[in-house]
């Protein structure tokens, strides 16, 4: 059983507040929530609307057919009515001229006048809502005291209750289990990832939609003791985030593709110094400024050798809330040990969407940081730069052994850190460094695979479409197709072995991405000479549902 | 006092014989060993340019970066490890031009560092284009028909956003330079010394001898140096009419570290004792 529900109006009418209420008192009711958010680059007006979609099952991903529309204004009828199920029903408040037979008009302005507080409007609805769904009120009082201040809390609850007496119940739902869930978003987890792993520095620049994990770390900079400083662009972020890494201190920088194009000169500087250093690109459509608030996978080409010169890197793309906390934490593991670069990809799309899932293990996390100690540095000398078999040098924190200094430098160097043109020195430090990529690659995760044992038909895709292709291949699956898909999250080194054992017996080869040219069958063909037959690309800036993959599959391919 | 000789390298320096720089480098060893500061407790952080060698011709902490991104990294460590020194070296075209915007930051979030800027008015690595300090008018192997930007006045623009410390030294006095240097490295905050060098190679105007005749220092008896308007007038004077040298401005205020008071109360950031599991708590704010 799964519902959806769509909130939606203009900017500043409190669609978020509602779509907040109205997962907490779900999720405390036990059932699974995904929600997700589409809105423009506005603080007032446009429209803007949150799906949220319920079950007594796990839900991976949005959904376009609707069961109710909670309407702040008209255009939001306007724009979703066509989307709503036969039994679906519209809550709005009765001002509004909406000519559809299951519209539930409530007195939802009078209900707020009633409780004096204007901005109660939306609890109202969220109450008819409640009804709607046949719900009773246990749990409920306590998310209203959570949420809001006491008078506040006060109000809206009462404005909640005065929307759901005047509601009437349209669906009968199965009872769900006892809530034991956490409700967190892609970039939310990606913060929480980060202070599991022992993050102490995030330098930032706001961008959209990265922001929202320098605002979840920066909620708990007290409570931890670490820094986080929103500087004043992208390239003071990353060069700050480099001295604090030399320091010693497990450093962490995000930012949007405009961002991250800044940062790029400072990637390369990564490259000549070996400093860790984990970055975030959480993707929005390009190029230039593109769509702020939207979606895209864009971005995958550009990170793979963003950076002038040649260095090693790994480059990952989470794939829902928990693949972003433990692969986060991974990162700066990985980033400290080979003392690397490691590149996270997410987008709009995953860093706003929310989802019911295991609250995180943290006894499976570990923060690892690989530093040698006085005894392990040979010689009078501390060399930085040292030659080693594995291709990493032995590194100290900076005072903090009499006698040794660390140089850094972005010139090619000797084995000291001194500036170094010799023919001979540039050869060894070029072999040191890119040797590291032969460790990566022993590091790299195959990518997750669902689907029959035998696929005919292979859907390859990356990050965030991990949720709409699973639950594409479960649709395709109960047509009795024989399809399977191969999901990647590690993306650079390229993960081959699990591809190579599909894609040498499916008959058909397709890609689905969100972006124009089908970046991740490029890497593919660029790495094994694997070519995809056919793909299926989106790149209107709103993430491909399932619905819409299995159809278009249909129609494009089969 | 330390001996300086411990911060010396035997590694070759490639300034030109008769550069500023040759001055200014044994005046920062003087100045850390009368503050008797072992090499692994500083870090010369540099961007890139001939000043920006520093790093690399001492015994010390080193840092050499990207051009105009001196300022970053040094503020990065310093807020990672307290207890080190941090002090950059870097050019006027990579701390007034490349850099201009971080110097603006840098000052505005007062972590606790010091700047020193080899002004030579030029650029030298590049070979002889103008600076952001480069006179209008003046030609240079770039400027044919000369510089057609006017030239920023560092200090009074440092001064005018709120530095707690400016400072003008230059390389042909050694032992003003050494005090202004050790005063700068105690004062707590974002110190900046705009140290003026003569660039034998490129500038064929401001030569040691223009400096010479120009430059007077400041008569601390009857200069108050925390008065900022008469700090910023100060600033603006240049030229035949006479150059300051000396601490222009000084004023005490809360450092970065003030302001995050955890920093400043408990450990080093690098020092901070946390395990995965002390994140867990954050879990209830999903429930």
């Amino acid at each position: 059983m799964k519902y959806n529900v769509l909130i939606g109006g203009a900017a500043g009418l409190g669609i978020d507040t509602i779509s907040i209420l109205v997962e907490k008192i779900l999720k405390r009711k036990g059932f699974f929530i995904y929600s997700n958010k589409d809105y423009m680059s506005r603080v007032r007006g446009g429209h803007n609307f949150i799906q949220v979609r319920f079950g007594t099952e796990p839900i991976y991903s949005h959904w376009p057919e609707l069961d109710v529309i909670i309407a702040l204004d008209k255009e939001t009828v306007e724009f979703h009515a066509e989307r709503l199920c036969a039994a679906g029903v519209i809550i709005c408040d009765e001002s509004l001229k909406i000519e559809y037979s299951r519209t539930v008009k409530a007195p939802l302005a009078q209900m707020a006048a009633e409780v004096k507080n204007p901005r109660a409007l939306g609890s109202a609805a969220a109450g008819a809502l409640l009804k709607i769904f046949g719900q009773n009120l246990e749990l409920v009082k306590e998310v209203f005291i959570e949420k809001f201040e006491r008078e506040t809390a006060e109000s809206n609850y009462h404005a909640f209750q005065l929307g759901y007496e005047y509601a009437p119940k349209y669906f009968e739902i199965s009872a769900a289990n006892k809530d034991s869930h956490i409700l967190i978003n892609g970039n939310a987890a990606i913060a929480m990832g980060a202070l599991a792993g022992g993050v102490s520095f995030y330098a930032s620049y706001p961008m959209t939609p990265a922001t929202s994990i320098m605002t979840q770390l920066s909620m708990r900079q007290d409570d931890t003791g670490i820094v986080v400083e929103q500087v004043e662009d992208e390239i003071s972020a990353i060069n700050m985030a480099l001295g604090a890494s030399y320091a010693g201190v497990r450093a962490m920088t995000g930012t949007s593709g405009g961002g991250f194009a800044l940062m790029v000169e400072a990637l390369s500087l990564q490259g000549a110094m070996e400093l860790p250093l984990v970055v975030v690109n959480s993707q929005r459509p390009g190029p230039s400024t593109g769509i702020a608030t939207r979606t895209e996978q864009s971005d995958l080409d550009f990170v793979l050798t963003a950076g002038h010169g040649e260095f090693p890197r790994m480059v990952l793309a989470v794939r829902n809330p928990e693949d972003a906390f433990y692969q986060t934490a991974r990162a700066l593991n990985i980033a400290d040990q080979y003392q690397v670069l490691v590149i996270i990809l997410t987008d709009q799309y995953l860093a706003d969407a929310a989802q019911t899932i295991e609250p995180f293990d943290y006894s499976r996390i570990s923060i690892d940081r690989y530093f040698a100690e006085a005894k392990d540095i040979q010689g009078e000398r501390y060399k930085r730069y040292m030659p080693t078999e594995s291709g990493v040098s032995p590194r100290i924190i900076p005072g903090k052994i009499a006698g040794a200094v660390v140089l850094s430098d972005s010139h090619e160097h000797n084995e000291y850190g001194h500036i170094s043109e010799s023919a001979e020195i540039r050869t060894a430090m070029m072999n040191k460094r890119m040797k590291k990529l032969e460790l990566l690659a022993q590091e790299i995760q195959e990518p997750e695979y669902f689907g029959v044992e035998k696929p005919d038909m292979l859907l390859l895709g990356w990050g965030s479409m991990q949720g709409p292709m699973r639950e594409a291949v479960e649709l395709l699956m109960q047509e009795g197709k024989p399809v399977g898909a191969l999901v990647f999250g590690d993306l650079y080194p390229l993960p081959t072995k699990l591809l190579k054992k599909y894609a040498g017996t499916a008959k058909k080869l397709i890609n689905i991405e969100q972006n124009f040219t089908g970046q991740l069958a490029k890497l593919i063909r660029q790495e094994t000479g694997i070519f995809m037959n056919d793909s299926i690309l989106n790149y209107n800036g709103r993430q491909l549902d399932s619905y819409t993959i299995c159809s278009r599959l249909k129609k494009e391919v089969l | 006092m330390l001996d300086p000789r411990i911060y010396d390298v035997k590694d070759e320096i490639s300034w030109c014989p008769g550069c500023g720089n040759y001055n200014i480098l044994p005046s920062l060893k003087q100045a850390l060993a009368e503050l008797e500061l072992q090499p692994h407790q500083v870090v010369i952080v540099s961007g890139i340019g001939q000043a920006a060698k520093t790093p690399h011709y001492m015994n010390a902490n080193g840092f050499n970066g990207l051009h105009g991104r001196a300022v970053p990294p040094a503020q990065g460590m310093k807020i990672a490890n307290k207890n080190l020194k941090v002090i950059i070296h870097s050019g006027d075209g990579d701390s007034y031009g490349e850099g201009g915007n971080h110097l603006l930051h840098g000052i505005r979030r007062n972590v606790d560092i010091t700047h020193i800027v080899h002004n030579n008015q030029i650029y030298g690595l590049t070979k002889g284009q103008a600076s952001p300090t480069t006179a209008l008018g003046q030609k240079t192997t770039m400027q044919f028909d000369g510089n057609t930007s006017d030239p920023i006045s560092p200090l009074a623009l440092a001064v005018s956003i709120g530095c707690g410390f400016v400072a003008r030294a230059f390389s042909g006095d050694k032992e003003h330079l050494v005090e202004i240097m050790k005063e700068a490295i105690n004062y707590k905050g974002y110190a900046l010394i705009d140290v003026l060098q003569p660039c034998i190679a490129f500038n064929k105007v401001n030569t040691f001898k223009w400096y010479k005749d120009r430059v007077y220092k400041i008569d601390d008896t009857s200069y108050d140096n925390s008065d900022r308007v008469a700090a910023f007038q100060k600033a603006l004077e240049w030229g035949d009419n006479g150059i300051p040298l000396g601490v222009l401005y000084r004023q005490e205020k809360s450092t970065y570290f003030d302001r995050v008071s955890y920093l400043e109360e408990g450990p080093a950031l690098v020092d901070r004792i946390w395990q995965p599991k002390d994140a867990e708590r954050f879990m209830e704010d999903f429930r």
